[in-house]
This record gives structure tokens, C-alpha cells and sequence, in this order.
């Protein structure tokens, strides 16, 4: 590790900490409709949609809109996936994709996981990749802030019974936030390399002599909607890695700010609307903890290089022209403080996309990423996704903290009862059954098996990776793995589709609950949630929560795998 | 109650297409082209008169009188439509006993490299496959190869490495470096290549 290492990592933390509150505060006039640079395209859009932006939705009809749309947006894509060889903007001639893989990228895509088991530049068209793939980057990011801000609504209402119009925030959301983000994102990344054109690959003759085929395309357009929405599907297969996508360090650092930008502003958002902006700056401490243990692990493990392959002569010592460490699968310009810092980013916040291959971590080093999933993506976590996630886990702490004293827990003036308990269980239970399961089940049975490019423990990280990073509606991968199987593309693709409505829906039911609650006025029995003990305890149940269902997993996987590095073993 | 709506789900659906997938990356393509026609369009690089690859794309070098760029996982090497990371784990026999351990015997026959201290991404594939660029450290070790190909003073090769190391981005985002196709093609032009390796 080196000092200049960590101020890189610091001056990243303190960016993430800046924004919060000028966006945040810019986040509450969006969506309570205070915003209006847009107006007569806003107005336009609901007159031919038929939205009445001035209805006020129940619980029930809100996540009924929102599974509409996400199944209208899935089933246009994997429409136009399956034509794409009729299509224009095709100048590679490449043919329809697959079925099953045309399934599992819609479901991947509107889930905002963008899990990719295709190669980018020899599968996809301009077409596909512009009008689906960024699409869904916008429409499922936009979806997802949309829920956080229902939730925050329910848990801000007194007494309602309604969490606002899932169109209008559906629509204000892309409009204001993303699309005007996208584009400054964007021209920072051209302006340092990343490109942006129509062109057919490029025939070169190199300086050898030997032909070289350059991929082009729209990039840095869906490159910043991808960071921005937490999205991570590469326009490459290489993601983030690739030199066309991230260009230069200062590149690599926009990516992983655009990563955490909105999910820091929400906090920043939830305490304004509930007025308690303690509360908010509170769950943004939970998270920049949990944020900064991962990466503090990671960068510690990546710096510290393999040492088998430190016996067969690398030099694993970094000095200022040796970046040391264990360099397999990651970029020199990035070396190991920003492949590190990188990876936690990116598996904190459900985004996805990758700077270095995770799959040549240590085990140490790629068990943070792991790690970082598993605890359900509320570190930051995905736009919206993160902090009505996270809010799961202030319910349950609230709970437990009730328990503990033996008060009737309350969260900011609600009484916290057996229906809105039911509904967070559900939540947190969902989500480890489904990975466990699909593991499970992927071990043991030949299918499962073939794909695996790596032995021992960690072809069980490759698979445990696969369906943590599909349930989160991450994205990233164990690339090793070998997804293009009827196998792999059904069980990924219902993952990513579990994963993501099978926990919305009761977590938009909390919010209706909380919504048609009375609020009492606080006492001195009610648990504060802006206390550094809340702070200690929501991390807390955070770990325990995790630690308790994938313990065993992880012990099988990277805990054993680095105990074999340590002895030198190999597979 | 669905019913009611499932206009707005359809047409909504295909509004936010347009205006996402059409109209916003038409205005990036549009600005790209007029403000940064050069980066867009892929920062190609020319010598000689021909374009011989892009500043950001890493590409094959074998021959003595080069640098060499790391080892590649991206097709048959730094196959530009084909970007890859070998994805071998940390205690995967191949890459620790055949990929790098055989990385690690050229370093050593070819520019005599000493165990223990060879740069960590001399002989690891970087995470593209197309890494433009070597760590400082492992261009030094190739200056007295490339000297000798050339027939040329190592003391100026090795001025030219230095000349061409890119420091950390304003002053500490991310890690010194060196532009392998850019150097080659300064060596190409100020120390030209010995007729009989031509």
C-alpha cells in the first residue's frame, strides 16, 4: 500500500461526502416537482401517455405501474435482440442474439443488473446496444430511485394512504437527473479518449505489420448512463478495463464517482423529507463504515500480491516504477489502489461494471466484492435501490433495538408492527434463498459444473459470485464462468428477475403501511436514529444479518482458497 | 386497474427509448464529433504516413528492436474486437505454472531479469487484454535489449523511456506508465532500426 494509494482513496471518499448535500437537495425539489426546465416536454409526455400527473397512487397500483413498465421495457427488448440482424446500425453484420440469451439480457437489463454473458463488440449491434441496452440503464435506474423516493415518502406521510405517482417520478427522474448527469459524465470521457461514433471496426496495420481489428461504437454516451444508474453492462466485454470505455486514471475517477453520486445524495435526500437530516447523515456514516472496511480489506489484500507467484520471481514490493502486488487481470494506468478502490465501489453500488478482473483477485481481495453483494448492495447500493434497501435494515434494527429494551419499536414516529416486520423478513430472506438455492443446486448438477474455468474453491466462488452478483442486480462476474449455457442464461436470468421485483414489492408494501400510519411525538423511550449507537447497531445487523446466511458459503469458497495460497496449493 | 395502465406502460416505454436511446446519444455523438473529433473517433495514431493503431489500444510487439507491452488474454493477443483477461484465479495452476512462470523465463532470457525482482506486470495479462501501457520499471529492464537490436547507445533508448513516462494524472490519480506504441514509434524515427533487421 502506498501513501499516495490512500490519499487517492481519501480524496474519493471526501467527493462522495461533498455531494451529497447539493444533490440531495436538488434530488427533494425533483420529486416534489419543484423542477420545471422541462415542463412542455414533461407535459407532452404524460398527455400521450395518458398519466394524470396530479394522481396520487396507493401502494398496490404504484408497484402494479412499476411491474408494467419494467415487463413493457423487457419484452421490447428482447424483441429487438431477436431482430437485430433486420435492423440498422449494424455495420458488423452481426446475426439475432440468441434466445436464451435475448432472455436473459432483457431480464438483466431492466433489473438493473447487467449481467453480461455476451462479448459487447461481437454480439451486439450500435442499435441494440444505444436504444436497448442505455435505454434500460436509464429506465431501470429511473425506476429504481423512483421506489426509494415512495418509500421515503411512506415513511415521511402521516396518516396517508397514498406514496405518490410512480409515471411522474418515472419520468421526472430521467428527465432531471439522469439524462442532464449523463451528459456532462459523457463529454468528460471523450474529452479524455473515450470514443463516441458509428463507424465500422477499424482495419489497422500495425507497427509490426500484423492486422489489428479495432472495435468502435457509441461508447462514452452509454458509459456514463451505466455508472451514473449503477447499471455496469460494458459496452466491451472488458468493461471499465477496456482503455476505450475508461482512458485515463482521471476517467477511472468520474466512474466511480458517477457510481456513488446519486446513492450518497439520497441519504442526503431521506433526511429532508423526513426533516431529520441527522438521520440521513446517520445512514450515510452506516454506509461509508461498510464502504470504507471493504476497501481498506481489498486494497490491503490486492497490495500484498499472491505470494506464489511472488516465489516464481515477481517483484510484489510497489515502488514509484514497479506498481507491485498482484497485477494479474488488472490495467497499469489503475494499478492496485484503483483497481481496489474500484471494485468495492462498483459491488457496493450494484453497478457492476469492472476496472480489473475479479476473478484474478486474491481471495481476500475478491471476497470484499462477494462480500459487499451479500450484504444485500445497501452500502451506497444501486440508485434508489441502496437506500430503500438499507431502510430494510433501519426497520429490523429499530426492531431489534425495540426487543432489547422491550418497547414497542417505533421508527421516527411509527409504530413498527407485525405487518411492516413481516414485510422487511421477506425482504431480507428472499434474497439469500435465492442464492443459496441456485448454488446449491448449480454444485450439484452437471450443467452447473461445466461451465467453471477455474478448480478447487474457487470454482465454488465462481458460481457463489454468479448468483450473489445476479440476486443483487450487480452484474459484475467471476468472468470465468462460463454463462452462454441454457443453464446458465435461464438460472441467471430468473435471479436477476427475483431478485429485483421479488423484494420491490414488499418493500413498496412497507412503504404503504408506513404510509397510513399516525405519527406520535417522539419520547424519552423512543430509540433515536441519529446516535452514533444507532449508527453501530444498523451496521451491526447489517454484518449479522449476512454474516449468518453466507458464512458457510464463504468459508468453502475464498476463507480456504486463501489458506491454499498461503500454502502454496494450486488447482 | 391494470388496465388503465397499461398505455402509459407501452407508450411510455417507447417515449424514454427514444429520448434515452436516440435523441440523448445522437446529442453526445453530435458534441463528441464537433468538440473532440480526434478522441471520438478513436485517438489514432499515424507513421509513416499510415495509421498504425490507436494511442489507447495496446498492440503486438515480438521483434528484439521493440518494447514489448504485457501479456495479453485478448484473443490471440491484443485482438482489439475481442477485449479478455485470462479470469485464472490466484491459485490456478496454468496461470501461476504455465502463463506466468513462462512469462517470467522469457523476462529472464530476453532481458535479464532477476528472480525476485521482476515488474508485477511485466509477466501478468492485464484485465483488457489491450493495456497500452508497462510500468516504468519494466521498460527499463527492456533498454538494454532494445539498445543492442538497434545497435544503439542504451543510455539514449533509455533517455527516450524517460521521456516517455506519463506521471500520475494532475498530480496523483493513478500510476506512472509508459505508452509502449508511442514509444516504438519515437524509437522508430529517432534511432531507425539497423538496415539488416529491417
Amino acid at each position: 500500500m502506498t501513501a499516495n494509494g490512500w490519499l487517492q482513496i481519501l480524496f474519493f471518499s471526501a467527493c462522495v461526502l461533498l455531494v451529497a448535500k447539493p444533490l440531495g437537495k436538488y434530488l427533494v425539489r425533483v420529486y416534489d416537482g419543484s423542477v420545471r426546465w422541462l415542463a412542455p416536454v414533461e407535459r407532452g409526455i404524460y398527455r400521450l401517455g395518458g398519466v394524470d400527473p396530479a394522481e396520487d397512487q396507493h401502494w398496490t397500483r404504484y408497484a402494479g405501474a412499476m411491474l408494467l413498465f419494467s415487463l413493457a421495457t423487457m419484452l421490447l427488448t428482447y424483441i429487438v435482440l431477436r431482430l437485430q440482424h433486420l435492423l440498422p446500425l449494424n455495420p458488423q453484420h452481426f446475426a439475432a442474439v440468441t434466445d436464451r440469451q435475448a432472455f436473459e439480457t432483457s431480464a438483466s437489463f431492466t433489473t438493473n443488473t447487467n449481467w453480461q454473458s455476451y462479448v459487447g463488440e461481437s454480439v451486439m449491434s450500435y442499435f441494440s446496444q444505444m436504444t436497448q441496452l442505455a435505454f434500460h440503464n436509464f429506465a431501470s435506474a429511473a425506476v429504481g430511485i423512483a421506489c426509494a423516493v415512495a418509500l421515503v415518502r411512506g415513511i415521511a406521510r402521516k396518516s396517508a394512504g397514498k406514496i405518490g405517482n410512480f409515471w411522474v417520478d418515472l419520468v421526472r427522474g430521467t428527465l432531471y437527473v439522469l439524462i442532464p448527469l449523463s451528459l456532462v459524465v459523457a463529454l468528460i470521457l471523450v474529452q479524455q479518449g473515450a470514443i463516441q461514433n458509428f463507424a465500422k471496426y477499424l482495419e489497422v496495420t500495425t507497427l509490426e505489420g500484423a492486422k489489428q481489428v479495432i472495435a468502435m461504437g457509441p461508447v462514452a454516451s452509454q458509459e456514463a448512463i451505466k455508472q451514473l444508474g449503477t447499471n455496469g453492462g460494458g459496452f466491451f466485454n472488458a468493461n471499465a478495463a477496456h482503455p476505450f470505455e475508461n482512458p485515463t486514471p482521471w476517467t477511472n475517477f468520474w466512474s466511480m464517482f458517477a457510481i456513488f453520486m446519486i446513492p450518497s445524495a439520497l441519504t442526503y435526500f431521506l433526511g429532508r423529507m423526513v426533516k431529520n437530516q441527522k438521520h440521513g447523515w446517520a445512514v450515510w456514516a452506516a454506509m461509508f463504515t461498510l464502504f470504507f472496511a471493504g476497501v481498506a480489506t481489498a486494497y490491503w489484500a490486492e497490495a500484498r500480491g499472491n505470494p506464489i507467484h511472488a516465489a516464481h520471481g515477481i517483484d510484489v514490493a510497489s515502488s514509484a516504477t514497479n506498481p507491485g502486488g498482484n497485477m494479474e487481470g488488472k490495467e497499469v494506468r489503475f494499478g492496485i489502489a484503483n483497481s481496489a478502490l474500484y471494485a468495492t465501489v462498483t459491488t457496493d453500488a450494484s453497478c457492476g461494471a469492472v476496472n480489473a478482473m475479479h476473478d484474478s483477485f486474491t481471495p481476500i481481495g475478491g471476497m470484499v466484492p462477494l462480500v459487499n453483494m451479500q450484504l444485500g448492495e445497501v452500502v451506497f447500493g444501486g440508485v434508489g435501490a441502496g437506500l430503500y434497501g438499507m431502510l430494510m435494515m433501519v426497520v429490523l434494527t429499530v426492531f431489534i433495538a425495540g426487543l432489547m429494551v422491550g418497547r414497542t419499536p417505533e421508527y421516527l414516529g411509527k409504530k413498527i408492527q407485525a405487518r411492516e416486520v413481516q414485510m422487511a423478513m421477506l425482504y431480507v430472506l428472499v434474497f439469500p434463498a435465492a442464492i443459496l438455492t441456485m448454488t446449491a443446486i448449480s454444485v450439484l448438477v452437471a450443467p452447473g459444473l461445466a461451465g467453471l474455468n477455474n478448480a478447487g474453491p474457487h470454482g465454488l466462488s465462481e458460481i457463489l459470485y454468479a448468483f450473489s452478483s445476479t440476486a443483487a442486480n450487480n452484474g459484475s462476474a467471476f468472468a470465468g464462468l462460463t454463462g452462454t449455457t441454457y443453464y446458465y442464461n435461464t438460472m441467471l436470468g430468473l435471479n436477476t428477475l427475483i431478485g429485483r421485483f421479488a423484494m420491490m414489492v414488499p418493500m413498496l408494501a412497507l412503504a404503504g403501511f408506513l404510509a397510513e400510519k399516525k405519527a406520535s411525538p417522539e419520547s424519552a423511550g423512543t430509540f433515536p436514529v441519529t446516535t452514533p449507537l444507532f449508527v453501530v447497531l444498523l451496521v451491526g445487523v447489517v454484518l449479522i444479518v449476512s454474516a449468518l446466511t453466507f458464512f458457510p458459503a464463504l468459508s468453502l469458497g475464498p476463507l480456504v482458497e486463501h489458506l491454499m495460497m498461503l500454502k502454496g496449493g494450486l488447482f | 386497474m391494470l388496465r388503465k395502465q397499461l398505455r402509459p406502460a407501452i407508450v411510455l416505454t417507447l417515449l424514454l427509448c427514444v429520448i434515452t436511446g436516440v435523441v440523448y446519444p445522437g446529442i453526445v455523438t453530435g458534441l463528441a464529433q464537433v468538440l473532440f473529433p480526434h478522441q471520438a473517433n478513436g485517438s489514432l495514431v499515424t507513421a509513416n504516413g499510415r495509421v498504425v493503431g490507436s494511442a489507447l489500444i495496446g498492440q503486438t510487439f515480438t521483434r528484439p528492436e521493440y518494447f514489448h507491452p504485457r501479456p495479453s488474454a485478448a484473443g490471440n493477443g491484443y485482438d482489439a474486437s475481442a477485449s479478455s483477461g485470462t479470469n485464472k484465479g490466484p491459485t490456478d495452476r496454468k496461470l501461476a505454472d504455465t502463463l506466468i512462470a513462462g512469462a517470467i523465463d522469457d523476462a529472464i532470457k530476453n532481458n535479464g531479469a532477476v528472480k525476485g525482482s521482476i515488474p508485477a506486470d511485466m509477466v501478468t495479462s492485464s484485465a483488457s487484454g489491450l493495456d497500452p501501457d508497462i510500468s516504468p520499471a519494466n521498460a527499463f529492464l527492456q533498454v538494454a535489449r532494445v539498445a543492442r537490436a538497434r545497435q544503439a547507445d542504451s543510455a539514449r533508448v533509455r533517455t527516450l523511456v524517460e521521456q516517455h513516462i506519463t506521471g500520475r494524472q494532475f498530480g496523483f490519480f493513478g500510476e506512472p506508465r509508459v505508452n509502449v506504441l508511442l514509444l516504438n514509434i519515437a524509437l522508430d524515427s529517432v534511432l531507425p532500426r539497423p538496415a539488416a533487421a529491417r
